[in-house]
């Protein structure tokens, strides 16, 4: 089957239309029903940088929705990880909603399992599942689990929630793609606090032994986990320099800037020999002032009141 | 008994699955020539793995490339590939589904001089704690050989469980293997010894022994801890009405937890547990420890004594 080309954007002009309608959070309809037919396989969206920034918006309206309707979460990784999640879905990764598991889709493997709802948000909006069925998320019999659960809902491809594993998964993938000689590339979210783990440093001394240059690891660098900062808990810097020193290629960007998101993973595509790092320095609760470098929104959601001035924000 | 290495017929029996099914990868952490896996490697180089000292990864890497369609062993020792790495395994492999199987060679004390920190004698209750898992621990060389071969048509993780030094057969070729159906040794009436691995040829050994001081004992080898042949177990307990477990363990979690979980819920009868206890064993010569154990025919023998007066 032939890779389409970045250009084939047959599916984003469904996908455009549908945001520019699109208003409100009460006001959704069920995706699900409008987003088959007529698809190519496999293209990717391909929304533009403004449209990224809308929809990282949206994701994060979802993100607090959910959290909020839930009563639980961790809002503060999924709001940091937004533009990076939004780039990649829509602009950046091959695949199609249609057909989850097309082997030769680009691989999304979410590491920091409990930014789950960032990409529920993500999957739902992509059509994976319908945006009505957001608002189920930690509940009894919902698909969408607590933390990223593969078996449960459509799109995941990894189960996550301990920390440090998903470097290890996306190696296998990506040792999966180099063997049947496909041409999928693998893309690891990972939090700076996980990369505290020692699997984290076992699988970047792995990728660079098998020189995967068809995988990346984002580095989600928000500074916070869940007791305090990163800095102060288990410092990871020189951070840049110890990938490099583990054989990777890094990159610093700002991961609020969808423009070094998307440049980033095209000097990732470029870099052969070798995986790439993006360090996507970012600020963890971002979009919602009072959730903005808040340790205590890492792992609380939001009272509705608090949730309605967040989404006034992020109008 | 002639003996025959189980590690070594799975390396090549490894070798025969790689030729019929290219799907199959192999991964191993810098054990390949201990676990026999360096055969594969050989042959293979492309299909094989070696993650270095780094169980976790592997486990890791395993469940990625078994996501993406591989059939996928991973050996190690005993020792760490399950206690190293439990959490990976929990999450990547059991929470996840995955078709990866782990095949441990240096299970229990027969490690022997390595020592208290080789022997792998908790392994087997905690890979059978995990949902989904098939846990198997081979008698010898010869169901070694069919149950990696039968973990490879067989969908879902799995964990096998071999040995460190040649043990003795007790299967010829042509045994018919089935994963998950326990296989009547010998029949008998006064007793039945349920064993697994090394202790199934100890078990017959002792029913030999039994059989001349007029104790007719069956001998069941239940070569998969789960899911467990719970009709055998209950089969054994009505029509032979004393149980005894054999296995190369602690007391806690493997087979005599599983057995006498459904003994006690279906048909209590008296039991005997012949294993390690609640101690790790220390350095020593394979035979030496198992003596000093008591993890020999004549312990099997004993406890077989002791149920049957209970009865």
């Amino acid at each position: 089957m032939p890779i389409p080309s970045r250009d084939d954007s047959r599916r984003a002009v469904d996908i455009v239309s549908y945001c520019r309608i699109q208003s409100g959070l009460s006001s959704m309809p069920d995706h699900s029903t409008s987003s088959a037919a007529g698809r190519p396989v496999g293209s990717r969206f391909n929304l533009s940088t403004p449209e990224l920034r809308q929809m990282a918006t949206r994701l994060r309206r979802h993100v607090i929705t959910m959290i909020a309707t839930a009563g639980s979460g961790h809002p503060g990784g999924s709001l940091s990880a937004a533009d990076i999640v939004a780039a990649l879905y829509f602009r950046i990764l091959r695949h199609d909603p249609d057909d989850p598991q097309w082997p030769d889709r680009d691989r999304f493997i979410m590491s920091k399992g409990h930014a789950a709802p960032i990409l529920y948000a993500a999957l739902a909006e992509a059509g994976y599942l319908p945006v009505s069925e957001l608002v189920t998320l930690r509940r009894l019999d919902s698909r969408l689990q607590g933390h990223a659960d593969r078996k449960s809902t459509p799109g995941v491809e990894m189960s996550a929630g301990s920390l440090g594993m998903g470097l290890s998964f996306a190696i296998g993938v990506s040792l999966a793609a180099k063997l049947d000689t496909k041409a999928y590339r693998t893309y690891a979210l990972l939090s700076d606090g996980e990369s505290q783990e020692g699997q984290t440093w076992e699988a970047a001394l792995s990728a660079a032994q098998f020189g995967l240059d068809n995988l990346v690891a984002v580095i989600d660098y928000n500074g916070i986990q869940l007791s305090g900062w990163t800095r102060d808990i288990m410092s990871l810097e020189p951070f840049a320099e110890k990938w490099q020193a583990f054989g990777w290629h890094t990159i610093d960007i700002d991961g609020h800037d969808i423009d070094q998101i998307l440049s980033a993973c095209s000097e990732a595509e470029a870099t052969k020999g070798r995986p790439t790092a993006i360090i996507a320095h970012t600020v963890k609760g971002k979009g919602v002032s009072f959730m903005e470098n808040n340790v205590a929104f890492h792992g609380k959601a939001p009272t509705r009141e608090e949730a309605e001035t967040a989404l006034k924000e992020l109008e | 008994m002639t003996e025959a290495s189980t590690r070594e017929t799975y390396g090549k029996t490894l070798v025969e699955l790689g030729r019929e099914n290219e799907n199959i990868v192999v991964l191993d952490a810098d054990l390949s020539p201990s676990t026999m896996t360096t055969f594969f490697a050989q042959e293979f180089p492309r299909r094989f793995f070696d993650c270095g000292l780094q169980e976790q990864n592997m486990i890791g890497i395993a469940a990625g490339l078994a996501a993406s369609g591989k059939i996928v062993y991973v050996s190690s020792f005993a020792i760490f590939v399950s206690c190293r790495c439990y959490d990976q395994l929990r999450v990547c492999l059991s929470q996840s589904n995955l078709n990866v199987k782990i095949v441990a060679t240096h299970g229990g004390i027969t490690v022997g001089e390595d020592g208290t920190s080789h022997h792998a004698i908790e392994d087997l209750a905690l890979f059978c704690a995990l949902p989904g898992f098939t846990v198997i621990v081979p008698a010898d060389a010869v169901e070694t050989a069919a149950a990696v071969r039968q973990a490879a048509r067989d969908y879902g993780p799995c964990y096998i469980r071999l040995s460190r030094p040649k043990t003795p057969l007790v299967y010829s070729e042509g045994y018919q293997f089935t994963s998950g159906r326990a296989v009547t040794m010998r029949q008998g009436k006064d007793a039945t010894i349920i064993a697994a691995g090394i202790m199934v040829a100890k078990a017959l050994e002792a029913a030999d022994a039994l059989a001349r001081q007029d104790i007719d004992c069956r001998v069941i080898n239940m070569h998969t801890l789960k899911p467990l042949d719970e009709h055998a177990v209950v089969a054994a307990a009505s029509e032979t009405g004393a149980i005894v477990v054999a296995e190369e363990h602690l007391a806690q979690g493997g087979l005599g937890s599983r057995v006498a979980q459904v003994v006690g819920s279906e048909l209590p009868v008296p039991m005997g547990f012949v294993n390690l206890g609640d101690s790790y064993a220390l350095s020593g010569k394979a035979d030496e420890l198992l003596e000093r154990s008591g993890l020999t025919a004549k312990g099997i023998e004993k406890s077989v004594r002791s149920v049957v007066e209970r009865k």
